[in-house]
């Protein structure tokens, strides 16, 4: 970083992250005046426009990449058309200990003189919220699942390439020729595409406005400036402003920028879920970085600084404030864009290039919460991108992350996407796979395995509250085989499965009907030939997703119950659901047996990960393929974000010994301290799904800076991935444990069963290690 | 067919560590072979020297709930760490581990036969093939169970995996010049060379193991010598010039590692009920263990820290 680029991200990482309600101010103005003038997409679309020309431009000192959602950095704006808080979401906001946002008097002032009133009753929440059945209502109520889209617009989606060929005016184009080509004497739907096209030209017209604008104000800045350096600078910056996006990029510096204002436009437009995301950065960025040297335009050191602004920008603008089920959900500031570095291209080829590498630097210098970034390892990936995205790994700031390239695309192709464009796609979010800038893949909510068994275990009833949630599938203690115990959870399952894809199809077709996207969909393939929205089914690629949470845990408690009961036939049924419901009060020794001595998924156990397997299959056999409202299918996947802790939070205690209210097990790794066998084994428990059929899956796993010293250490962590990634792995995350975790391992062994350490020319487990070698080894982090 | 399985031979192992890194190139398992005829007092693995079945009971786990011995059949209740499973009127039954709810029990050793051992490897194939690593035979002294290990040495290179045996090299020549021919690696254990030092550190003579081991460098077979280097006992200017001249004369050797002391063998052996006859010694520093490597490569040997 040079000057500039530290005080840049300086004053990101100083920022306080606040709300503004600039945009509720001005939407609900729009709202007032003009709601029933025009149709759905019409009005976004203006409502699009009015933001673009009204909202408080800011271009920061010493910013070469300009642009801010909200009227400085970490402001962030509301979507009360969507979700309108009331005054306790905000004065919760506003005080609660972890992602907090300081809400400002006035902005309490003007949601309570004027947004709450008009907002209440209208927002899409409140009417999503009438129409939902009393079934859906209880499920979601008691955590069985969660809702995406009850506070925040379907998204997930990332551009392609298209951007840096054509701009704005180009896809203007685009809608006017397929305006054209309308034929109102032979397709109904040519009124309803009408509208949804004229809606995209008005968005290109307001994202040129919104860019035209901060061209001004750079202007009136250099006009202002005693600085002749900084004059320059500013005037470079309007000039970029006035080219892009209306026009496709012609350099670095506007390559970047125009992605930019696409990225403004989408997150002001809607507050879609995972921000938006530049997608292959490096292969987009690729041409333009080469022509710039070669022509002497460009050099390393400046495009490094362009790099360096533009992932402050990111880091400036923080996910729009959650608040209930969903901020337990997806508890952090992060708006998950995700940068994909490396994979391959269209054509199959290796993806990844010198800019690879100069993001990698940049990643591990700047060390930002955000973006995320993550390197998509083909068999093609050459050891050098990989070896030097493990040297980031391991400094110990959890990514990037390390996705399988090769197995994400045979998940696309088992979807039905082109080869080509399974290639181009990638992994956005967390974990979840796309074809980029031609599908909407929405996440929908999670869903809590554990909690579906214990219905199963109490006859479809809720124990924590009484409610009947699921049918009645009979008393434990009419169990005679472990088999009637699972067919009893696979009918709660399919229930409450139903219940949830029967709310998908209800919550996308008022998205389809109501909250259209025009700027989203402008970007999206191909919602301008299909004259349709994004949120409509416009996209080429359509798939909605419902997102497993508890593999770990459901299939470890599963496994217990098989093995004690009706294995050792230790004690009946009956009696282990009485103790799991007495929370193991007066039950230690049967605890400590449920948590030492059953079968554990994550140690290449077939007896448990067949249960794993059964599990998961009977969840993909309910979900994948059922239509959803978009003229898509859904899908499977696995990851929990942070709600493996709210789910564990409504469970009661578990049969393989974990304790009422406690985390589930996260994404797909083993229960925390459940494996005890090394990497190896987890990889192959792991890879005992099929992770092919899902649209991502997560795998977190953790190790101590000191097994990975030197270019050897390295090279281990290397053959690991390339080991689960032979295996058709999807994921995987590496955390690099660091004193402080090594002392909470020795307060709490149990829960850090699994941590391995290196300690002298051999690894082991550190919970083992006598207590002075304990703190030799924390000594030797601390000093590490 | 009977018959012909008790001719099998069987084995007794007492781990099996998967992931391993640091036995041998790439990603190994190493299986630990149990019995070892030295009797070294820095002893990592304690558990392994017996060649018999044991008990091992780590008290830091014991609910002392007494389901050991409410389930042992035996007047005087269960064994206690480090007796020998079986011995006098034990029925190795194994009711005590069963019953224990907290793994504070453990039995060390189980008898296994080759296909299990060969099954276990198999089951990181995957990790071998993409890390050119395989297995690695230890323990112990693996030579100590000469007809299972050169069984299994035998199956897993049929199997198409590397195999390595980490060994002291004390066992007759028959036995060691059997296994030289049959691994892909040897990691030649060396404690000491002065003879008579070697005598009182290990309780057995340091002849036939130089003997065993130039005559395995003849068979051509790969060597990795490997020193556990440890402050005061064995890492005097004179010990390390003899390692850098004895390597430079055995052609098959291609590097020496040094296995820097630690002492987590300490807690094990007080598991077992057993002395750590080593008075403590600091584990030797970074830069102390930099100083020994820089003392072999004067004598023109690669020296490599750490496995």
């Amino acid at each position: 970083m040079n000057e500039r680029t530290m005080q840049l991200r300086q004053e990101s990482l100083d920022a306080a992250p606040s709300i503004s309600c600039e945009r509720a101010e001005l939407m609900t103005g729009f709202y007032q005046e003009n709601l029933g003038r025009w149709s759905a997409p019409v009005m976004r679309a203006r409502a699009f426009e009015d933001l673009c020309r009204h909202k408080a431009i800011w271009i920061g000192d010493g910013e070469l990449i300009v642009g801010e959602r909200g009227p400085r950095p970490k402001a962030t704006p509301t979507y009360p058309e969507l979700t309108c808080h009331s005054l306790e979401d905000l004065r919760i906001l506003d005080s609660r200990p972890k992602t907090s946002y300081r809400v400002p008097p006035e902005c309490l002032q003007a949601y309570e003189t004027t947004i709450i009133p008009y907002w209440r009753g209208r927002s899409l929440r409140d009417r999503m919220m009438a129409h939902l059945p009393p079934e859906w209502h209880a499920a979601y109520d008691a955590g069985v699942f969660t809702e995406f889209m009850e506070q925040r617009a379907p998204g997930h989606t990332v551009l392609d390439g298209k951007i840096y060929s054509r701009g704005m005016l180009d896809f203007k184009v685009d809608v006017e020729r397929a305006l054209a080509a309308l034929d109102f004497g032979t397709d109904p739907d040519a009124l309803d595409k009408r509208e949804a096209l004229t809606a995209m030209a008005i968005a290109c017209d307001a994202a040129i406005l919104f860019a035209e604008r901060h061209a001004d104000l750079a202007e009136q800045l250099a006009a202002q400036t005693d600085d002749p350096v900084r004059r320059a600078e500013l005037e470079r910056i309007a000039a970029v402003c006035r080219h892009v996006p209306a026009h496709a990029p012609r350099d670095f510096w506007e390559a970047l920028q125009s992605y930019w204002f696409c990225h403004l436009g989408v997150i002001t437009e809607l507050n879609g879920w995972d921000a938006f995301n530049p997608g292959h950065l490096d292969q987009h960025l690729l041409p333009f970085y080469r022509t710039g040297l070669s022509d002497g335009t460009l050099d390393e050191v400046s495009a490094r600084e362009l790099l360096e602004c533009f992932f402050v920008k990111f880091n400036n603008h923080l996910a729009p404030p959650k608040v209930g089920v969903t901020a337990a959900e997806s508890g952090t500031y992060t708006d998950f864009a995700n940068i994909n570095i490396g994979g391959l291209l269209a054509d199959g080829s290796d993806g990844s290039n010198e800019v690879s590498h100069l993001l990698l630097d940049i990643i591990e210098e700047m060390h930002l919460l955000q973006p995320s970034s993550n390197v998509q390892v083909s068999r093609k990936t050459p050891d050098a991108l990989l070896a030097h995205a493990l040297r980031v790994v391991r400094r110990g700031f959890g990514f990037p992350s390390l996705f399988n390239a090769d197995t994400v695309v045979e998940e696309q192709l088992r979807q039905g996407k082109s080869l080509e464009d399974a290639r181009a796609g990638g992994c956005s979010g967390c974990v979840e796979v796309g074809a980029f800038g031609k599908e909407a893949y929405i996440l929908t909510g999670y869903f809590n395995l554990v909690k579906v068994l214990e219905l199963a275990l109490h006859d479809g009833v809720d124990p924590r509250t009484g409610v009947r949630l699921g049918p009645a599938t009979g008393d434990p203690a009419s169990f005679a085989t472990f088999d009637d115990l699972f067919e009893a959870f696979q009918r709660q399952l399919a229930h409450l499965l139903e219940v949830k894809v029967r709310g998908n199809l209800l919550v996308g077709r008022l998205y389809a009907t109501d909250m259209p996207a025009p700027f989203l969909s402008v970007l999206i393939d191909d919602c301008i030939a299909n004259g349709r929205d994004y949120n409509a089914g416009g996209a080429r690629y359509n798939n909605t997703f419902i997102q497993a949470v508890g593999i770990g845990t459901i299939t470890d408690a599963l496994a217990a119950i098989r093995t004690h009961v009706f294995s050792d036939g230790a004690m009946p049924l009956a009696d282990l659901v009485a103790a799991l419901d007495a929370d193991f009060e007066g039950a230690d020794t049967l605890r400590a047996r449920l948590v030492n001595r059953m079968p554990k998924y994550g140690n290449d156990d077939d007896e448990a990960d067949d249960l794993m397997r059964r599990v998961f299959d009977a969840a993909f056999e309910l979900i994948d393929g059922r239509p959803d409202a978009r003229g898509g299918v859904h899908r499977l996947e696995m990851l929990p974000t942070t709600c493996h802790v709210y789910f564990g939070s409504v469970c009661g205690a578990t049969a393989d010994g974990r304790r009422a209210g406690m985390p589930l097990s996260e994404g797909i790794s083993p229960v925390q301290g459940a494996d005890r066998r090394g990497p190896t084994a987890v990889f192959s428990s792991a890879a005992k799904m099929d992770h092919v059929k899902t649209g991502g899956t997560l795998l977190n796993m953790k190790f101590s800076p000191s097994l990975l010293e030197g270019e050897e250490g390295i090279g281990r962590l290397a053959n690991l991935v390339r080991t689960y990634f032979k295996a058709d792995g999807h994921h995987v995350q590496f955390n690099v444990v660091t004193a402080e975790t090594l002392r909470k391992a020795q307060a709490d062994p149990e829960a850090y069963r699994g941590l391995i350490v290196r300690v002298a020319g051999y690894s082991d487990y550190f919970c083992d290690l006598s207590e002075a070698l304990q703190e030799e080894i924390i000594a030797r982090t601390e000093h590490g | 067919m009977s018959s012909r399985s008790a001719q099998v031979p069987r084995g007794i192992v007492f781990n099996v560590q998967r992931a391993s890194f640091h036995d041998g190139p790439g990603i190994r398992t190493t299986v630990f072979l149990k019995g070892c005829p030295l009797s070294c007092p820095w002893c990592h693995n304690p558990e392994g020297i017996a060649p018999q079945v044991q008990v091992i009971v780590n008290a830091a786990r014991c609910l002392g709930c007494g389901s050991c011995t409410n389930a042992c059949p035996r007047p005087a209740g269960p064994l206690s760490s480090g007796e020998k499973v079986g011995d006098g009127d034990c029925l190795a039954c194994g009711r005590c581990l069963d019953a224990c709810p907290a793994e504070a029990r453990q039995i060390v050793g189980r008898e296994w036969t080759v296909p299990e051992v060969l099954a276990e490897v198999l089951r990181d194939r995957l990790a071998y093939d993409t890390s050119g690593g395989g297995v690695t035979f230890s323990g112990g002294e693996p030579l100590f169970q000469p007809a299972f290990l050169a069984a299994c040495l035998d199956a897993c290179r049929q199997a198409g995996i590397h195999t390595a045996v980490d060994t002291c090299g004390f066992a007759s020549r028959e036995v060691a010049a059997a296994i030289a021919g049959q691994a892909d690696l040897l990691l030649w254990d060396l404690k000491h060379l002065d003879p008579g030092r070697h005598r009182e550190l290990t309780g057995v003579s340091l002849d036939p193991i130089l003997a065993n081991l130039e005559a395995a460098s003849r068979l051509g077979v790969r060597i990795w010598l490997r020193i556990p280097v440890i402050p005061g006992v064995n890492d005097d200017p004179d010990n390390l010039r003899a390692v850098a001249a004895l390597a430079s004369a055995l052609p098959a050797v291609e590097r020496v590692s040094l296995l820097p002391y630690h002492r987590t063998g300490t807690g094990k052996a007080a598991r077992l009920g057993r002395e750590d006859g080593l008075t403590p010694v600091p584990r030797p520093s970074p830069e102390r263990m930099r100083e020994v490597a820089a003392l072999l490569e004067e004598g023109g040997i690669a020296a490599v820290i750490g496995g």
